[in-house]
């Protein structure tokens, strides 16, 4: 017992309460496109602010909002940002950067989805052809897209039959049964580009406008949580929205094509 | 096939050039399972030592919901304290969630009622063999429970060390309540997670054979430190 209690000393690592932290809930989206990777680092470096991100759906991130267990959150949904806001849980809404969505299927693409108009006309046809197609299930920014893409379709989710699945996983996951199944998925690009097991999937339609994908940041209502680093989540949104952010948003690109693109504006 | 022998060759890579980010999570690994096994362990010796000598009405009940709850699952445990440390929660104060306390806490949750019902079944038979003994030299009721304890200490080792393998393979619940949160919370289990999500098998693989490497070394370093005292029967 001692010496157990020797090794427990030695492994104790010094729990650094680091005196300004924030906490934030962000879509897997953001994570897996490996953008976090590249802004945290150089928000350290400016603003002396540690963020510690939680890697959730959109769904999850706007309850954690809800509860106060972080301090701001960033995602991409604006019919569930806009009630965060109007409800009271956050202070305001911020557009910091979009991207697209795509879709990804097998590469023979027997649905033949590749070069028809419109997304409408692509999920129409996969419909028809009864494809696999693999679904988020998980409530996230990117399953209530695909859900709204199917209703303007004039398909019914609920309707489908096996070929319809829906996994209930982040971006990633999702992206891994699709692999596995060969089948067909709506991922956003950066994602998809930063995915390490493509298998033989590819992409195989984009550029409808209906795709565009906004990212925002929300900061939690400290008035109702008043644990929330305010001061952190002031800072961290001015550098979000500032020129630093800009060129190292845009700049970000994996073989060669750009991820995401900012659109902040000034402050108002 | 050619993603396992990749993750082998990671994995080796991995550990020779000592990398800081691993050595950093797996000491987390180690950090919160450890502690959240003394902390087990200081609950459910005792426990199942007065299980083994007391007789009172309700406890066969209790030994009957802890070989139940030996079965408890990781993830309920996770939602259950989550609610429990969340901000809207009732000890939403403190401040808890989304830090290694709060998977100390649910780990610990899930490792009693398995070391307390392993405990007690090897001390029911030990104390069967001691009743008459002890008993004739009219001991206190704490000079029982440390005699047996004592003298049950290989077993108990056993219940431990199955505590601590129920522990550092867990990801359920330590996944909800630490939110894998990079460089605070993320540990060996909840990393090879991620690294599955983001479609690095390799990685996710390396991940997991040093997990499992380092439950073999744990449990080599307890057992040899059990070997090293040797008189009498135990």
């Amino acid at each position: 017992m001692r010496l157990l209690a020797t090794i427990l000393l030695v492994l104790w690592p010094s729990v650094s309460l680091a005196e300004n932290t924030m906490r934030m809930a962000v879509t897997t989206s953001f994570h897996n496109s490996g953008l976090a990777d590249v802004l945290l680092p150089e928000i350290q470096n400016d603003l002396g602010l540690e963020v510690q991100l939680l890697i959730v759906g959109t769904g999850q991130a706007i309850k954690l909002g809800q509860a106060g267990d972080v301090d701001a959150i960033l995602v991409h949904s604006r019919a569930a940002e806009e009630a965060f806001v109007a409800e009271g849980y956050g202070t305001h809404r911020r557009e910091v950067m979009y991207n697209d969505f795509v879709i990804i299927g097998p590469a023979a693409d027997p649905a033949s989805v590749a070069g028809v108009e419109t997304v409408t006309e692509a999920l129409q046809r996969v419909a028809e052809a009864e494809a696999i197609f693999v679904s988020r299930g998980d409530d996230s920014g990117t399953h209530r897209k695909e859900l709204s893409l199917w209703s303007s379709a004039d398909l019914d989710v609920e309707a489908f039959g096996p070929h319809y699945r829906a996994v209930g996983a982040g971006m990633g996951a999702a992206l891994n049964t699709a692999a596995d199944m060969n089948a067909y998925i709506l991922s956003d690009r950066a994602s998809w580009l930063n995915f390490g097991n493509k298998a033989d999937l590819a992409l195989l339609f984009a550029g409808d406008p209906v795709l565009f994908n906004q990212y925002s940041f929300l900061p939690v209502n400290a008035e109702l949580h008043p644990h929330v680093n305010a001061e952190a989540v002031a800072a961290l949104e001015a550098w979000l929205t500032g020129p630093r952010a800009a060129e190292l948003i845009n700049s970000y690109t994996i073989d060669g094509e750009t991820l995401f693109v900012f659109n902040a504006t000034s402050e108002d | 096939m050619v993603d396992l022998w990749d993750g082998l060759v990671q994995a080796v890579w991995l550990m020779a050039s000592l990398d800081a980010e691993l050595a950093d999570i797996a000491a987390r690994s180690l950090y919160v399972t450890l502690t959240a096994l003394v902390v087990a362990c200081a609950l459910a010796f005792p426990l199942a030592a007065y299980l083994a000598v007391r007789r009172f009405r309700a406890r066969r009940t209790i030994i009957a919901i802890l070989n139940a709850l030996m079965g408890l699952p990781p993830v309920v445990v996770g939602l259950i304290v989550y609610l429990l440390l969340s901000r809207s929660g009732p000890f939403g104060v403190l401040g808890l969630l989304f830090t290694p306390t709060a998977m100390i806490i649910a780990q610990v949750l899930i490792m009693v009622p398995l070391i307390a019902s392993i405990a007690h079944q090897s001390l029911r038979d030990l104390w069967q063999e001691y009743h008459d003994l002890l008993i004739s030299m009219n001991v206190t009721q704490g000079q029982k429970l440390r005699t047996l304890l004592w003298d049950a200490r290989r077993a108990l080792l056993t219940a431990a060390l199955a505590g601590f393998g129920r522990g550092i393979g867990e990801v359920g619940a330590i996944m909800i309540v630490g939110g894998n949160i990079d460089n605070v919370t993320r540990v060996l289990t909840t990393a090879i997670a991620l690294e599955t999500g983001k479609g690095e098998f390799a990685l996710a693989l390396a991940l997991g054979f040093i997990l499992i490497g380092l439950t073999i070394a744990v449990n080599l370093l307890i057992h040899w430190l059990g070997q090293t005292e040797r008189e009498g029967r135990w």
